[in-house]
């Protein structure tokens, strides 16, 4: 390391030898930057989760734009959409195929505890509007009271979930019927509820009763390849002159949800506020490390100084050192971080996990304050004249 | 006709504190030092001895008065010239301030790497030569924290000595060494002042030091004394 430094700086590795003289508070300095690290990772790794738990169910369709109810603001709240206003959107010249989308909670009181599964109920014939792992899967659902189970769903056992198969489906009671979990995918526990099950339209209206063929709680719809989604858009705005109604593209559906997820939901704030006390507690932390360690060779700056070296020479040994507490802190935090993640991952079943773009950000932000609290501690050696240090 | 001073002092006034509290430390400072002299500054505790070295050694901000070191005006000096004016001098400390983390060679060869360029074998080279002849060649590589206090002095010594400095300022340089190791770096500095025209000025109340000195000024709260205590 010594030697890399040197070649680094073309000058003694001032910095590296500072900090590996006393080892102890070398040590402690490691673990300080590797506990802000694990702690920013921790809360994006949860922030992230949501995010990623909230886009999941959009994973499972593809449309090109959605009409929903104008107090929808997430996929499975809102009222519902009148089906006359998907005939006439089919009206338009570049829509080529509509369906409805109903959602709904299905609990399965599964003995020991309930698993709450949010629960679409999609027409088995427009396979275009499923993605593209779950068209051939289908057909089953043309069976009345068939299901496709979400085998990551939170509180259903992996043995269990991996024996559902054509030949060996799992049957379950729910809502006083009796469905049949055909076969699975691969869904998830998000923050709503525990998993994800998909049923034809017709078992879904079996399941709730209440509910009409007529009203789903959003339209898909499909445009013919190469046409222009934004001016459909517009044209069917003109179209359906109804203001209870938000026609918007699929993709920015899925954006406004998470956006409302984040900023409006109790749950996203939290977890926002929980980044930005991780990231300031975390940035407090670097901050104390390096401050601490210019303070504790004050003395030795100012002879430094005293011999000539100017502020760039200090800015450099407080860069060196950023780099090696950037570096060598970060090391340790990403591997508890993941190890974290994983488990909490495990025990919530939600999608929580490192993400390349974490560790990216987490280590580039480490080393960028780390730099800005040493050029910020070395303010005092700049203005105070070297005596006054001594 | 006398070769311009090294340092030129004239009208020299310094204060520390403010309002009531506020103190002169020293009061019309006329002082000059010629080429290659040795010049012993001496003094009772708090006579401000150490004050006028740091402000001469650009150490301290000067406020009234004119101090030219190399014939460059320190009063209303900018930083960066400040900074270039300390790589041509020598500063020993009283307390040595050698970095604790750094050998005895790699303290000496920050003051040669203090000048950008310098490569680092040359530097290497040029620091084990001057703790050679400082009598440290067997003590390269230890750290401070391993020295006695005799010869960390004698690295603090070769760090200001060994980038070749056109003026030495010395802050009780021998307090620490015996009385052989004293002499040997007095008669150094006398001997980098005859062939290489090294200045010093050097605060001691050493009088082996002041019998080698070629002037000695006596300062007293804050002011020399005139006829008192100066030898040619």
């Amino acid at each position: 390391m010594s030697r890399i430094l040197q070649l680094l700086f073309g000058r003694l590795p001032i910095g590296w030898l500072q900090l590996t003289h006393k080892p102890g508070r070398f040590a402690a300095a490691l673990a300080g930057v590797a506990f802000a690290n694990v702690l920013v990772f921790v809360q994006l790794g949860i922030m992230n989760s949501m995010a990623a738990a909230t886009l999941r169910p959009y994973e499972f369709f593809a449309a090109d734009i959605m009409i929903s109810a104008a107090d929808a603001n997430a996929l499975a709240e809102g009222g519902n959409v009148a089906r006359q206003w998907m005939l006439q959107a089919l009206a338009d010249p570049d829509v080529t195929e509509g369906m409805g989308l109903f959602v709904g909670n299905v609990p399965w009181d599964r003995g020991e505890r309930d698993i709450s599964l949010t629960t679409f109920g999609i027409d088995p014939g427009r396979p275009g509007f499923v993605a593209e792992g779950l068209t051939d899967r289908l057909g089953y659902l043309q069976v009345q009271d068939a299901a496709i189970l979400d085998r990551l769903a939170r509180g259903l056992p992996r043995e269990e979930a991996a024996a559902i198969r054509p030949q060996t489906p799992l049957t379950f009671e729910t809502e006083n019927r009796t469905l049949t979990a055909i076969t699975t995918f691969a869904g998830g526990g998000g923050f709503g509820g525990d998993g994800y099950m998909l049923v034809s339209d017709q078992t879904f209206l079996s399941l709730f009763p209440a509910r009409s063929s007529a009203a789903p709680d959003h339209i898909l719809l499909r445009v013919r390849p190469g046409a222009d989604v934004a001016a459909t858009l517009d044209r069917l705005r003109t179209l359906i002159s109804d203001d209870t109604l938000r026609i918007r593209s699929y993709a920015d559906a899925a954006a406004e949800d998470l956006r409302y997820q984040q900023t409006r939901r109790p749950t996203g704030v939290i977890f926002g506020f929980g980044v930005l006390i991780g990231v300031l507690v975390g940035l407090v932390i670097v901050y104390q490390v390096l401050s601490t360690d210019v303070a504790d060779h004050l003395r030795e700056y100012a002879t430094f100084k005293a011999m000539g070296y100017g502020p760039r020479f200090f800015l450099g040994i407080v860069i060196e050192e950023a780099l090696v507490l950037g570096v060598l802190g970060f090391l340790p935090g990403l591997a508890v971080g993941t190890a974290i993640l994983m488990l909490m991952g495990k025990v919530t079943t939600l999608p929580l996990a490192m993400t390349p773009l974490m560790a990216v950000m987490v280590f580039v932000g480490t080393v960028v304050f780390s730099v800005i609290s040493g050029a910020v501690a070395t303010r005092r050696l700049s203005a105070a004249d070297p005596a006054d240090l001594f | 006709m006398d070769p311009d001073p090294i340092v030129d002092v004239k009208g020299l006034n310094h204060w520390f504190g403010a309002g009531e509290a506020r103190k002169q430390a020293l009061a019309d400072i006329d002082m000059s030092l010629p080429p290659g002299s040795l010049t012993a500054l001496m003094g009772p505790s708090g006579s401000g001895k150490t004050t006028l070295l740091t402000l001469v050694g650009c150490l301290r901000a000067v406020q009234e008065g004119s101090v030219r070191l190399m014939g460059h005006e320190l009063n209303g000096a900018r930083a960066d010239e400040l900074t270039a004016l300390r790589r041509r001098l020598g500063f020993i400390f009283q307390a040595h301030n050698l970095h604790e983390s750094l050998t005895a060679l790699q303290n000496v060869m920050m003051g040669v790497q203090v000048r950008p360029g310098v490569p680092d074998d040359l530097a290497r080279r040029a620091a084990a030569q001057a703790l050679g002849l400082l009598g440290l060649s067997d003590r390269q590589d230890y750290l401070p924290a391993n020295l006695s206090g005799g010869q960390k002095q004698r690295v603090a010594v070769a760090r200001a000595l060994v980038g070749n400095p056109a003026l030495v300022l010395a802050d009780e340089p021998t307090a620490a060494l015996d009385k052989d190791s004293a002499a040997d770096v007095v008669d150094l500095l006398k001997r980098l002042g005859a062939e290489r025209g090294t200045t010093t000025l050097l605060v001691t109340h050493d009088n082996r030091i002041l019998d080698r000195a070629d002037r000695i000024l006596t300062l007293e709260d804050g002011r020399i004394l005139r006829g008192a205590g100066v030898s040619a």
